[in-house]
């Protein structure tokens, strides 16, 4: 009786769990949707789910109106350069945070995680002017900056719970070994903290791809990735609902791809301290 | 090479003092153990002389150089750990020649002398395997044999048995001796076992609170043991304490026979008691004898098999020349 009570019950929570996912997924699957369909349908009452003519017509529009390679690119850019460099930043820090605390690294480690408790617009005019000063406006070259400082407490504790993993022993016989600081890291600490170092780096891709707040406020058109090619077609006036869904499953696709190749990874990634 | 010499070392974790200053002198070729009970600072001294840990006062000097400041990796000392520390990414091979890679020797030459410490351990068969792959006996050698590789000055080891079930800590033990007879190259050793102890060292240093109680050869702790500390912590059962009325014949505070140092009769003796347990283990029996002479039972170490029940009459009579006797402080009087 048993088995047959916790099969019933495994059938039920499966059904439970693609309830739950779908209701997720939805929003974007209509996102997809309506990007096959024209203007007016997008915006029927009641809504068409798939009798309606399907067209490309969208896409057409969206790639001869903007330059999608170009955005794709910058996002790319963006995402990819600003987790390398602060991956770059973070490693080292990790490093020193796990394995060779003071009294004071709680302290550090939670003062920068307060860091992400500041409103972003609460700095958006200082750092918008120390960019225009700097003739860092609408270049790739800030947007890596500014999302690398943004992400890296992020980053720094990800790894730092990471490496707390690692048992020190392992690094000590590297010591003995006759291995350099640098050495240990490349050498000993590293590999063994691929795992760790993969998910943090997907995680903060896509969090960089994702990012809005900077990117928009920051580009104009040459370093503007994905999130800027959105909103373009997000406009107050005229009826682009269409549009702005072929342009977001556009922008979405690469890292939905990429998201869900790495999904064991992600999911690492995001319970990360979760458990031990 | 493997000649270390320690002065004043002190080491303070915060507001602990965990060593309040060691001198000592390990000479070269010598196999050293640093024993005592959990706690008593023998693994942080290991570490003191590996460069894990810094020393907050004295000067370690190794083969005359100071080398007090020098990190782990210039010191020229291997460590085998208690956890072993392989590294899991690696396949024994590498494990094996890292501190040969680390040193930057050329790849024929590391993978000759991987193979010659493969042959001696028994590893040969293993190489291409991951630390996770291998039993707890070969992982130890694994560990062994990337100690081994790099000739070092001296070899530390940190409790390297203690997760080990008893057959293969009692051959691991054998090998260890084997291949310190072999290389004659210096080992420090630390280790809770007292039986390690006596087995393996020339020299045992016993520690507690961070204080060298004694130094000596393992017969000279067993015969001469400087204060109760030393004469209960070595030997094994642990030596018996008498004090009170019994110890007054004898002109000390304490007295102190060790098991082995008891002979029991039926009829006759200097104490009389009464048995209490008795563990057989065929080649010695184990006796635990109420006797009028002291509050806690008396260990009885009897050779062979040793016929009485429970509850029987015995006496006991110590041998006189064996007594260790002790003043109120519990130092040994001589």
């Amino acid at each position: 009786m048993a088995r047959a009570v916790s099969s019933r019950r495994k059938i039920g929570f499966t059904i439970l769990g693609w309830i739950v996912g779908f209701l997720i997924f939805f929003p974007i699957l209509w996102t997809i949707i309506a990007s096959f369909k024209t203007e007016a349908e997008a915006i029927a009452v009641p809504p068409s789910f798939i009798n309606f003519d399907w067209t490309l017509e969208n896409y057409i529009t969206v790639n001869t109106r903007s330059d999608y390679p170009l955005h794709v690119m910058n996002s790319v850019v963006i995402s990819v350069g600003s987790t390398i460099l602060a991956l770059c930043i973070a490693i080292p820090a990790a490093w020193a945070f796990a394995f060779s605390p003071t009294k004071r690294t709680k302290d550090v480690l939670m003062w920068m995680l307060s860091t992400k408790m500041l409103p972003a617009v609460g700095v958006l005019v200082p750092i918008y002017l120390l960019f225009r000063d700097w003739g860092l406006l609408d270049t790739r070259t800030g947007l890596v900056f500014v999302l690398c400082m943004i992400n890296l407490p992020i980053i720094i504790w990800m790894l730092y719970t990471y490496f707390r993993e690692i048992p020190v022993d392992i690094l000590e016989a590297a010591r003995m070994d006759g291995a350099s600081l640098p050495k240990e890291v490349a050498y000993v600490l590293l590999p063994m903290a691929v795992p760790g170092i993969a998910s943090t780096m997907l995680l903060n891709i896509i969090l960089a791809w994702n990012e809005a707040f900077w990117t928009l406020n920051l580009t104009a058109s040459n370093a503007a990735p994905l999130t800027a090619f959105i909103a373009s077609y997000s406009s107050p006036e005229g009826l682009f609902w269409a549009k702005l869904s072929a342009a977001s499953t556009l922008a979405i696709a690469p890292i939905l791809i990429m998201g869900w190749f790495s999904q064991k990874q992600l999911v690492r990634g995001l319970t990360f301290g979760a458990v031990k | 090479m493997g000649q270390i010499n320690l002065t004043q070392v002190r080491k303070v974790f915060g507001a602990t003092e965990v060593i309040p200053g060691i001198d000592l002198d390990i000479n070269e070729g010598e196999f050293v153990v640093f024993v005592g009970p959990s706690g008593c600072g023998k693994s942080t001294l290991l570490r003191l002389i590996a460069g894990l840990e810094d020393v907050s006062d004295g000067k370690i000097e190794i083969d005359g150089n100071d080398a007090t400041r020098l990190p782990p990796s210039k010191r020229g000392l291997a460590m085998v750990f208690q956890s072993y520390a392989l590294y899991p990414h690696m396949t024994v091979r590498k494990n094996i020649g890292f501190p040969l890679k680390m040193a930057g020797m050329e790849p024929a030459e590391i993978e000759r002398k991987v193979q010659h410490a493969a042959t001696t351990l028994n590893l040969t068969d293993y190489l291409e395997r991951r630390p996770g792959e291998l039993s707890g006996g070969q992982r130890q050698r694994v560990a062994i044999g990337r100690s081994i590789v790099r000739e070092p000055a001296a070899f530390l080891f940190d409790e390297p048995l203690s997760n080990l079930d008893a057959a293969l800590r009692g051959n691991m033990r054998l090998e260890i001796s084997e291949l310190h007879k072999s290389l004659k190259t210096t080992m420090i050793y630390v280790t809770h076992d007292q039986v390690e102890a006596m087995t393996m060292a020339d020299k045992i240093v016993v520690l507690q609170a961070g204080v060298i109680e004694q130094v000596g050869s393992p017969m000279e702790l067993y015969r001469f043991p400087c204060n109760k500390f030393v004469a209960g912590f070595i030997g094994s059962p642990k030596m018996n304490f008498i004090e009170g009325p019994a110890a007054e014949p004898y002109n000390a505070h304490t007295v102190g026979v060790r098991p082995e140092h008891i002979s029991l009769s039926k009829e006759s003796g200097t104490w009389r008691g009464r048995v209490g347990v008795t563990e057989h283990l065929g080649s010695d029996t184990f006796l635990h004898i109420h006797s009028d002479a002291n509050r806690e039972p008396l260990n009885i170490r009897a050779q062979g098999e040793f016929d009485v029940a429970y509850g029987d009459e015995i006496f006991l009579t110590p041998d006189e020349s064996r007594i260790h006797r002790f003043d109120a402080n519990g130092l040994a009087i001589r």
